[in-house]
């Protein structure tokens, strides 16, 4: 074969690669799009009208993820199922919010942390690599750290709205969480990088839990005590 | 392998039962928690080990194939080229040994997740390769040619293993029993075909040293069409190649420069003085590009 024809034949796999990127892009803006819908949704917890309709907005939320279902079904049909990887970057950023989003909407329902299984079903992928398309680990993690960041700014709120009880809930959740997180050997990439915000969520929360009790506005004493007296 | 994943896991036993005394009995609703936490640690330092460990074949890959390079730009100045040639064929077996090892431990994995541990070590023998292709044929190695030399048949033992399992066996396992196979990546070969332009820039004004007339034009005409190749390609490749076509219009002026300084002073000048004239050249070359 002469060079030109190899350089032929190399520019049309470059060329199908790049059709197959721009396939995905597109979908990925329609996902995108939903899952902002449902943030602005949801950040309507933040205002003092919000508390008291927690349920009823968690379950706009999970209307809105059965949309997210079907566009994830179709991104699916967009590329090979063993090139994951090769297209990852396009969605890993929507992925991460989506994931932040479902376990944000677990939280409020049930106050307990969304298990990686849970956010599968929610956006109805995969928990296992070679079943298809799937939740990748760092993916998962990356989005409870954003929870985690939405939390602390619940804590500061719900004191503004009145509710002295729910900063000692939060906290004991997001002690269980960094304790949770201090159990792995991160490496120096963007996970890391966010793991090392959590310390500044922990500390927020902290401080509210602290304001909270020195006024005598809380329930328990030990804030890590709070949750199991609340039940 | 075995040793590290035992000294994890005895780590690992260690902090379970001090974060069942800090956290204490009575908290029985952390357990979940930090159990699944447990087994995202397991994952994720399998991941990162087998990272490391890829990261490492790739640099042995590498060296091998650099010094392969370097042996192979010895052929042109010694009389003995199958001596050599055969050497290099002893080297690129050890270096595809390597590269079966990348395969066995992408084994169910995903490439493209594992692909930038191992990329540098397969662009510098997709150089080394197809250098030695060149060397012998003149003309330039496929893509198909390096992925078919990278097609390892399992060994024997595994193969008898995969007889007793065909006929009963899924397709998950059928899958793992198939040859092992590394593909190359249309990346990374345009990636390793432009870094060999640069040494059959350093082979074009050796042989030039040489007394060799005729080999800086052969390769002037191959670089040239490879020059064409990347501009045929343009910018719908990767960030990355655009970048290497600057450095290939370069060593292309280099080559055209010599074939010209060939043609016009070759009767007259003595080969050595040519030479010298030749290496001096680059700088000049320089300049004009910066204009």
């Amino acid at each position: 074969m002469s060079v030109n024809e190899l350089f032929g034949a190399v520019q049309a796999s470059l060329a199908a690669d790049q059709d197959v990127r721009e396939d995905i892009r597109k979908v990925v803006q329609v996902l995108e799009q939903t899952a902002r819908e449902i943030l602005t949704l949801l950040q309507t917890v933040h205002q003092i009208s919000g508390f008291k309709e927690i349920p009823n907005k968690c379950q706009k939320a999970r209307e809105h993820f059965d949309t997210v279902k079907t566009h994830l079904a179709e991104l699916k049909t967009k590329f090979p199922a063993d090139q994951y990887y090769r297209f990852n970057e396009h969605w890993r950023f929507v992925l991460q919010r989506l994931i932040f989003l479902a376990a944000f909407v677990v939280y409020l329902e049930s106050e307990t942390l969304v298990t990686r299984e849970d956010v599968a079903a929610i956006l109805g992928i995969q928990v296992k690599r070679h079943k298809g398309f799937h939740l990748d680990i760092e993916d998962y993690l990356s989005g409870l750290l954003i929870l985690a960041n939405e939390l602390s700014r619940l804590a500061l709120n719900s004191v503004t709205a009145g509710d002295y009880t729910r900063p000692l809930r939060i906290s004991s959740f997001i002690n269980e969480l960094d304790s949770g997180f201090r159990l792995l050997n991160l490496k120096n990439d963007s996970l890391r990088k966010r793991y090392d915000g959590l310390k500044y969520d922990v500390k927020k929360i902290e401080e509210v839990v602290y304001d909270l009790s020195i006024r005598g506005l809380g329930k328990g004493d030990a804030p890590s005590e709070g949750k199991t007296l609340d039940k | 392998m075995s040793k590290e994943g035992r000294f994890r896991k005895r780590k690992h036993d260690n902090m379970q039962p001090r974060n069942q005394t800090e956290e204490g009995q009575s908290t029985v609703t952390s357990t979940p928690v930090l159990l699944s936490f447990e087994s995202f640690q397991k994952e994720l330092d399998a991941k990162h080990d087998k990272y490391e460990r890829l990261v490492k074949l790739s640099r042995d890959v590498t060296i091998e194939s650099k010094r392969t390079i370097f042996l192979l730009h010895r052929v042109i100045s010694v009389s003995d080229v199958g001596e050599l040639l055969h050497e290099a064929d002893v080297k690129f077996g050890d270096i595809r040994l390597k590269i079966q090892q990348i395969a066995q431990e992408l084994i169910g994995e995903d490439t493209c997740q594992f692909h930038r541990a191992f990329s540098p070590g397969l662009q510098e023998y997709v150089e080394a390769v197809s250098f030695q292709h060149f060397i012998k044929t003149r003309t330039l190695i496929s893509l198909d040619e390096i992925n078919n030399q990278l097609i390892f048949t399992p060994k024997t033992d595994e193969v008898k293993c995969s007889e007793d399992l065909a006929s009963s066996c899924s397709q998950d396992e059928k899958q793992e029993q198939q040859p092992l196979c590394l593909q190359v990546t249309p990346t990374d070969y345009l990636l390793g075909i432009a870094d060999l332009t640069g040494e059959l820039m350093r082979l074009c004004i050796t042989s030039v040293g040489n007394g060799d007339i005729e080999t800086p034009f052969e390769v002037s005409q191959f670089l040239r069409a490879i020059y064409d190749g990347f501009t045929y390609i343009g910018n719908t490749g990767p960030y990355e190649v655009s970048k290497k076509h600057y450095t290939l219009k370069q060593s292309l002026g280099k080559v055209e420069d010599a074939c010209y300084m060939l043609t016009v002073r070759g009767s007259e000048v003595p080969k050595h003085v040519l030479a010298d004239v030749l290496s001096s050249k680059p700088s000049r070359i320089d300049q004009e590009e910066g204009v």
